[in-house]
């Protein structure tokens, strides 16, 4: 599928949508950052979002748990997004519960200057758990869902802030999924990293993915063919192609697309 | 640290090891079918042609995918670009089998029996053994045997001017052995390609264990 047109909802293929965007206009006061998206995205898949700066990939993504709505100007036009079958912007939608099951991780980490076993709590206590039994095993499993657990089981006290800064990022996302989220957003989760700590992050979103739905803004064409199932190329607020990941980068169908995957603008 | 997608460099080097097995078993048995007057084996090594072709177009295009999504670098992309030579030149000596078969099958359909093989037999476990240890070389990762595969070469060019110079010899029009000589020089020129093709893998495996030529 390559296009946005109302008319065709583009790819999610023979998986099991969670996602379902149609008729998607985002606007930042006058002016319009997305344009007409229909789109369907898998769960338990991961999908990679690319394109140039300023397409809309980002504000796109903060769609899908409402982090736009922090933002004065942003509304949107028309359309709707719905997860499992709920229209996330009807009125009666509580943010901070959808918010629980739509993480997300961001570009710099950013870890709460507490140890690291509270921030893994955090999210926890603030629902209301207190037992110290259940909230050792909820921090036990994300550290480990995180890849984290070998490297900081023995220093679970310690400031989250002494940890390296590949460590800080899988410990946010390992903060993320605390609240057993179902969908995990991730806004260029790599781009403050080396390549090592790139590597294992990609490993943990590869691992992630059996459990959860992944949506990752990536500036890493690389990144993008590694790591996802699917891949959405976007440009100037439109979404130009959407498909398999191998399709996109191996035989783009759209003439931009493959300009921009291929170094040629961007 | 291992990459998630690592396994997909084994897949591809099984497939190759695969292609080679299968190019090499087709070749011994097409000559084996000849010297042993037997069009069974003939037939079965026909049989193979259409599975060695699939797994070279397998090959490419897991080459193929593996550079674009996993930007390969060092060993892992001298890996790809051998994988995909070397599933050229494993299907070109399939293709070499696959004629050897042909005209050892007109020859006994025609002749009733093979004749004067004169040094086929001793080409072909040349060639065949060159083409075994080629792949072992691949899959074991030995620089030393490549090598000796290469050297091995020259003795199946020998035989090959040879035999062509023993079936030329007082060619004349007069029909069937005349034809039969030309299909025995062709059945040797076959051999001595699959020992190119032996040769040329042998080297693409110095390439990648080396980084040079």
């Amino acid at each position: 599928m390559s296009t946005s047109t109302p008319s065709k909802i583009a790819g999610a293929g023979t998986g099991t949508p969670i996602i379902k965007i149609r008729d998607f206009d985002f606007a930042y006061g006058d002016s319009q950052a997305l344009f007409n998206i229909n789109m369907d995205i898998n769960q338990k898949e991961v999908t990679a979002f690319i394109g140039p700066s300023g397409c809309g990939k980002s504000t796109f993504l903060r769609c899908f748990n409402r982090m736009n709505d922090l933002i004065e100007i942003a509304r949107i036009k028309s359309g709707k997004i719905k997860i499992s079958d709920v229209n996330i912007y009807d009125k009666d939608v509580d943010v901070i519960e959808l918010r629980k099951h739509v993480g997300m991780v961001f570009q710099k980490s950013n870890p709460f200057p507490k140890s690291i076993y509270d921030n893994i709590a955090y999210g926890l206590r603030i629902q209301g758990v207190k037992k110290k039994s259940e909230l050792d095993q909820v921090v036990e499993r994300c550290l480990r869902s995180a890849a984290l657990w070998d490297e900081v089981k023995d220093r679970l006290s310690e400031s989250a802030l002494g940890m390296s800064g590949g460590q800080q990022q899988r410990l946010c996302i390992a903060r993320a999924l605390a609240v057993r989220p179902k969908i995990l957003l991730m806004d260029e989760p790599c781009s403050a990293l080396d390549p090592i700590a790139t590597a294992k992050v990609e490993e943990l979103i590869h691992e992630l993915k059996k459990d959860y739905t992944i949506v990752i803004v990536t500036h890493s064409m690389q990144q993008a063919a590694r790591v996802s199932d699917r891949t959405a190329f976007f440009y100037l607020g439109k979404l130009i192609e959407y498909g398999q990941t191998d399709q996109i980068f191996m035989n783009p169908r759209d003439p931009q697309t493959e300009a921009y995957i291929s170094g040629r603008f961007g | 640290m291992k990459r998630f997608y690592q396994h997909e460099l084994e897949d591809l080097r099984t497939k190759l090891i695969l292609i080679g097995e299968k190019a090499n078993e087709a070749a011994r048995i097409a000559v084996d079918g000849f010297l042993e007057n037997d069009l069974g084996k003939i037939d079965q090594a026909l049989a193979l042609d259409d599975a060695i072709d699939a797994l070279e177009v397998e090959i490419d295009q897991a080459s193929v995918r593996y550079i674009t999504l996993r930007s390969p670098v060092s060993s892992d992309v001298r890996f790809i670009l051998v994988a995909i030579k070397a599933s050229h030149d494993l299907e070109r000596a399939g293709d070499e089998a696959h004629s050897i078969a042909l005209r050892a099958k007109e020859i006994l359909t025609s002749d009733g029996r093979s004749g004067n093989t004169v040094s086929i037999e001793q080409m072909s476990l040349l060639g065949c053994s060159m083409m075994t240890d080629a792949i072992s070389a691949l899959v074991e990762e030995d620089v030393e045997l490549a090598k000796a595969v290469i050297l091995r070469d020259k003795e199946v060019n020998r035989l090959h001017h040879q035999n062509f110079k023993t079936l030329t010899i007082g060619i004349s029009d007069d029909g069937t052995e005349t034809q039969t000589r030309f299909q025995k020089v062709f059945i040797s020129k076959s051999i001595e390609r699959i020992a190119d093709h032996a040769k040329n893998l042998a080297e693409e495996v110095i390439y990648l264990l080396e980084g040079a030529k």
